[in-house]
This record gives structure tokens, sequence and C-alpha cells, in this order.
């Protein structure tokens, strides 16, 4: 005789919060992992409900890269740790040259966390993913004491494949090549900053996450043979990514401040807060180093894609022992462009 | 952006660095210096250096109210932060300023104590309002540009009858440091006094107007040119102190018109009076004590003197040996000069105060121009 099934209550997304059970490993978890991730990255081998996924590999090489994000606020003009999970675990498999195939997220969350705010951040995830047709295929969910972490933390894992023959590497910087951005830096760190210190502006600054797979794809169709090395300035800014592929190749750069492109609101933030756009972080660009034979054919690659409408050759790569990156000042004058000592501070007065 | 880039436009730049070049003469030097951390900033941060002839040399002067904090009083500020009662609050800059035995706020927090970074006086309010069985402790720094906001936070503490507001007050003075620097070189010191004009302040005379320096272009025969902070106020500036030394002036010039007057703010004045009095003598990283150079609380406002309210003493404190940041800080040896500088001391491992704050000289060169010594090292082997 079947016995009668419980009565099986859905999850308060309005006002419930996480608590202790959804992490222990029972009913609730399972509920948890069902209503909020299985429904937000829905995918065949999630449904398979197995602790691993398996996928068959196809040739070329295979790529594959690993982030944690803990951004504070969760919640910030133009995404969320969600979106951001999503888009930066893709960025960087494409900054191989690659595409993305598959990704993976561990979700470390504070007990008392809104189930709602969970949800919300569980979609963009999967709507970043599904974007990039890379599926979240294995995860996993860790419920921590109150004060133990804040809000959520989202740890990440992706693979993805890049076109046999394709080597790109932080080492290959020559002298005479070219330095290209994709387009306006220090939106995202601003836009996180702005919120975090409330700070209003006329036109509300949105981060610039997004996924840069279709940009690269196009690069990599346009000018493969030109193309030395990518990266996507996150952390640090467009100071900390020449800084340190100008130690990793042992050249320096030399840089012109006019040509780097700076939202007018974003210069504005910067200025009112104290910071460099330079070392301010972007999480929707990136920076290639190109050999100047095909550049052009790579820019109008670039400039033909609308996450690279903006892009300009902003410097070249020369040769200097102490990997300096110089910039020409706008002003007229040279000046260094530096790693940031420490965190960026605002200025006192 | 609007009032902000015309500051920073490159071809009035050139016109102002040729009329510079025209009419420096070939056959003298010209030293001056810019006062503040903020023109020191500028000059690095724009490169304006390259804009100026061989013979048009910038000194950077002590007022970055970061570096000339001495060592005693960050450990002050440690020892109050190591109270478990005690909630520091501090402007981001002071987090990594060193204390004795390379200690900082930054160690000091990750060691557990309880240090806030606010963005003003009103954090710190906000902070002893909402967390009332704390005590909120506001680490002031700061010439005369941050005086007034600690005055008004006080003002504002009494207003609301908060008990667990106080601060622990470091605020100093502009002109008394001007008068340290030309005096010192003049006496004590064997170094010349290699400076004849001062790049004035920008922000502080906003509140203290440029009268108090009317003594420094009368008594000691030295220009100063009142300039804002953006690279074309420096650029104007320098052009000014050039004509003066040309034409045997010494005058108190004001090239900051748009924010600046003789007289100054008044109502900030009478803030800063009503709330604060002068201390006999304080020290001065690199400068040593200057008698008459900072401020302290008024006995009516003593129960928000965290200094008494704490039992909290100086203990002297030296600063390396090597370090010559004293030497940088009065003009009388740039940063390339110290036997630390680039090599044990820099921005990530400061042991001077000159390196912490990017305002500071040693920081500014360091980060921004040290380019510049390679650059010369290759003209010399190549010659």
């Amino acid at each position: 005789m079947t016995l009668e099934k419980p009565v099986r209550r859905r999850l308060d997304f309005k006002n419930g919060r996480v608590d202790l059970s959804h992490g222990a490993g029972g009913r609730a978890m399972g509920q948890l992992i069902e209503d909020v991730f299985l429904d937000a990255f829905d995918n065949e081998w999630l449904r398979g409900a197995n602790d691993q996924s398996a996928f068959d590999v196809a040739a070329g090489r295979m790529v594959m890269t690993t982030d944690a994000y803990v951004v504070s606020p969760i919640f910030f003009p133009g995404g969320d740790i969600g979106s951001l999970a999503g888009n930066g675990t893709i960025n960087d498999i494409a900054m191989a040259g690659a595409r993305p195939l598959y990704l993976s997220a561990s979700f470390v969350i504070e007990e008392g966390f809104p189930l709602a705010d969970l949800k919300r951040i569980a979609v963009s995830m999967g709507e970043a993913a599904r974007v990039a047709g890379a599926p979240i295929i294995t995860g996993d969910t860790k419920v921590v004491e109150r004060g133990k972490a804040d809000k959520v933390f989202i740890s990440t894992a992706g693979v993805g494949i890049a076109p046999a023959g394709l080597n790109l590497s932080s080492e290959a910087a020559r002298p005479d090549d070219l330095v290209i951005l994709s387009g306006t830096v220090g939106d995202h760190g601003v836009a996180v900053m702005s919120k975090r210190e409330n700070l209003e502006f006329e036109t509300e600054i949105l981060s610039d996450s997004a996924p840069l797979h279709g940009l690269v794809a196009e690069m990599v169709a346009a000018a493969a043979v030109s193309l030395r090395v990518m990266r996507d300035p996150t952390r640090g800014g467009l100071a900390a990514t020449l800084n340190e592929l100008a130690h990793q190749s042992k050249v320096g750069f030399s840089i012109e401040e006019a040509a780097i492109p700076v939202r007018p609101e974003v210069a504005a933030a910067c200025e009112f807060l104290g910071l460099d756009p330079l070392n301010v972080a972007n999480e929707g660009k990136l920076v290639a180093i190109a050999a100047p034979e095909c550049a052009q054919e790579l820019l109008a690659a670039m400039r033909s894609h609308p996450l690279g409408a903006e892009a300009a050759i902003i410097g070249r790569v020369v040769e200097d022992d102490n990997h300096f990156v110089e910039m020409r000042t706008a002003f007229g004058g040279g000046r260094i462009v530096d790693w940031l000592a420490g965190e960026q501070l605002p200025r006192i007065c | 952006m609007k009032y902000v880039d015309e500051y920073r436009d490159g071809a009035l730049a050139k016109g102002i660095a040729n009329e510079i070049m025209r009419q420096a003469r070939s056959d003298r030097a010209y030293r001056f210096m810019e006062f503040c951390g903020g023109h020191t900033h500028a000059i690095s941060r724009y490169g304006l250096e390259d804009l100026l002839p061989a013979n048009v040399q910038m000194i950077h002067g002590p007022g970055c109210p970061v570096c000339v904090l001495p060592m005693a009083r960050v450990d002050m500020a440690i020892a109050c932060a190591r109270n478990s009662c005690v909630t520091l609050c501090a402007y981001g800059d002071l987090m990594r300023v060193p204390g004795s035995h390379s200690s900082s706020l930054l160690k000091a927090k990750a060691e557990g104590a309880d240090i806030r970074m606010v963005y003003s006086t009103l954090d710190a309010i906000r902070i002893a309002e909402t967390e009332a069985h704390r005590e909120v402790v506001f680490f002031a720094i700061g010439f005369e540009t941050t005086t007034p906001p600690t005055a008004l936070a006080i003002r504002m503490a009494e207003r609301k009858g908060l008990t667990n507001f106080s601060i622990l007050c470091n605020h100093v003075m502009t002109p008394p440091a001007m008068r340290a620097i030309l005096e010192g070189a003049s006496e004590g010191d064997e170094t010349p006094l290699l400076i004849e004009g001062f790049v004035g302040p920008a922000h502080v005379s906003t509140i203290i107007g440029t009268r108090p320096y009317e003594p420094f272009a009368r008594d000691y025969r030295k220009p100063v040119v009142v300039a804002g902070f953006e690279p074309l106020d420096v650029a104007q500036a320098i052009l000014m102190l050039v004509r003066q030394i040309n034409e045997g002036r010494a005058e108190v010039e004001n090239q900051y018109v748009r924010a600046v007057t003789r007289e100054g703010n008044a109502k900030a004045q009478a803030a800063i009076a009503e709330i604060f009095e002068t201390r006999e003598s304080f020290e001065w990283r690199g400068l040593g004590f200057l008698p008459s150079s900072a401020l302290s609380l008024r006995p009516a406002f003593s129960s928000y003197d965290a200094e008494a309210r704490f039992g909290l003493e100086t203990k002297p404190a030296k600063d390396n040996p090597a370090c010559e940041c004293g030497a940088i800080l009065r003009g009388a040896k740039k940063p390339r000069e110290c036997k630390l500088f680039g090599t044990l001391c820099t921005p990530d491992t400061p042991m001077g105060s000159c390196m912490v704050s990017p305002e500071g000289a040693c920081s500014a060169h360091w980060t921004y121009g040290r380019f510049r010594e390679s650059e010369a090292q290759r003209v010399r082997e190549v010659a």
C-alpha cells in the first residue's frame, strides 16, 4: 500500500529566508536546489541530479578556469553577483580565444539570506549562462551561520575550447605590437562604488558586466594570426592588466591618455571619489595585444560588434628592461601608470 | 567634464609652458616649492615637469596631512583602537601610515581592532548614533581644510547630546610649517635654503585666505602665488613666480581667484576658533616639534577629547635613521637621494611618511615619475 504523500510546501519567495536546514543535505536542501537552482539553470545535465556531469570532448585545446565572487553590494546598477559570476567566468575562458562550453557554480549562503534575492541571483546567472551557450552543469550549495559569510559568495569553474593552433599567452607581447582596448574603462567599479557609498549622479552609471565570447569569436575569425594575448581588465583595472603583461612579457608599454575611452559620468565620479579610472575594475572589456600587421582588421572586427563599438588602439609595446607602463597625458607630459599600492582609497583633501 | 577639463587642456598648457620657457632666464635657476600634496600630485599625475625648462625646478613641500603625521600619533591611535570598547573612525589614507615597529591601523584592524574607514566626520557621527554602546573616536587629521568639518562634528555631537563620541585631534596649521621651512634652513640646518618662492595652498587658502602668507613675502622676501589644484593652475602659478623673480618682486599673488579671497572663509574660521585652541607645540614628521603649529579642543569641549577620555599618552617614537623624509619635506633633498627610496621603501612597503600617501613627495615620484631616472640613466650610458 502506498502511503499518502506529505504536502509539499512551496518555498516562500516573498518573505522566506535561507536557514541552516537548506544546507543540511536533507529534504529542505533538495527543495532549495530544485526550486531555485534547477529552475533557473535548467538543463539536461542538472536534471540528471548527479554529483558530477559528463560530457564529450571535442578536438582542439581545452581551456579551464575558476573564479570566486564576493562583490558588495550584491545588487548594483547594471547587474548582480549572479550575472557577474556568469559573465566573469565566461570572459576568463574567452580571453584564451576559446568558446565557453560548460560552467559550474557553488553557492555559499549566509543564514537568513532572503530566498527572493537568491532566486533573483540564480535567475540572472542562469540567463548569463544561456546567452553564452554555456550551461551550468554541476554545482553545490552550502549554508553557513549568520555572520560567517556576507550574504552570498559564488565560486565557479568553466571549461571551453579554443581552435587548434591558437596559443594566446601573457608572455607573447613583443615590441611594436599594438594595444587595443575594447571600450570605456571604469564603468563597473564606479557603478559598484557609487551604490556602496549611496552616491547619486544625474545619469545612473551602469556596470559594464557582459559576456565577451561573441566579441572574441569575431576577433579570432578576423585576425587570429595577429593576436598575441587578451585580458579582461577586472580588479586593478587597465593599469594592473598592462603592468602584469609588461612583467610577464618582459616589455614596456607606451600609451596615450587621450586615446583611452572614459565615459564623462565615470570620469566625473572618479574625480569626485579621488579615483583614477585606469585603476578601476571593468567586467565587460578586454585588452588585446596584437601584431601590427593585421591590427586594423582586428580593430574593424571589434568595432563591428556591439561590445567593441568604442574599441581603440591606445598604445604600443616597447622595449623596456624596467617593464614600465608609460603614458603621455592629455595635458602633454609623461608619467608612469603603476599598480595600485593596497586598495584604491579616496583622497581626503 | 565641464569646469574640470578646461583646467587640463593640453593646448593651453603648451601656451603657458612656452611662455615660461620664454621668460625664464637661461643664466639662472628657479627653484620653487609647491607646499601642498595636492599640487605635488597634479604635477606628477599630469607630467607637468616635462613641460618646464630644465632650470625651473619644483621642490615638493610638506603639505600632505598624512605625511606629516608623526609615528607617535599613529601609535596613539592604534593604542586607542585596541581598547575593546572603541570604534576608531579614520579617513582611508591613514590606514597604511606606518607606526612604530612596522605597525599600522590596517594591521591593527586585521588583529581585531574595530577600525572603520569613513569619508567624512558625518559618517563617524552616524556610527556613534546607531551604535550607542560603542565609544566612537574620530581620528581627526589635516590642515585648515579639514578642521572646519571636525569643528562642525563637535557642534553636532553636542546638539544631539552624544556622549559616546570623541576625537583624537591632530589638526595642524599651514603658516607655521612654511615658517619652519624658511627658518630651519637658515638656523639649525646646514643645508642652504634653495627655495625662491612658493606655490601657495589651494584648499587651505579657501579657508584662511591669502593674508597669512604676507609675512613670508614681506619678511623673508619670498614670493607666494596661491594656486588651484588643476595642472593649468600650477603651470600659471609657476609663470607668475618666474615673473616676480625676474622683476625682483616678492608679493603674495592669487592665481586661484575663483575660490580664494584675501580674508578667506569667515564662518569656517569662526567655527575653528570656537572649538579649538592652539597647542603649545606639536610634532610634525620630518620637521620635528614646531611651536604653535597645531590645534587641540578648548577646555569647554574636553569631554570630546579622546586623549583625555582614554588617558592616551605620547610615547616618543623614532623614524628609521636612514629615512630622509625630513630633508625631503624641507626641500633640502630629492626623493631619489634617499638610500631607502625605491629599494626598501616603496608605496607597497612605506617606511617614511612621504611614501605613504599618493600626495607625498616620494610616493608621487615613485608612482608617476620614476621613468625619468631610467631615461637619465640611458642618456648617461649612451654618453
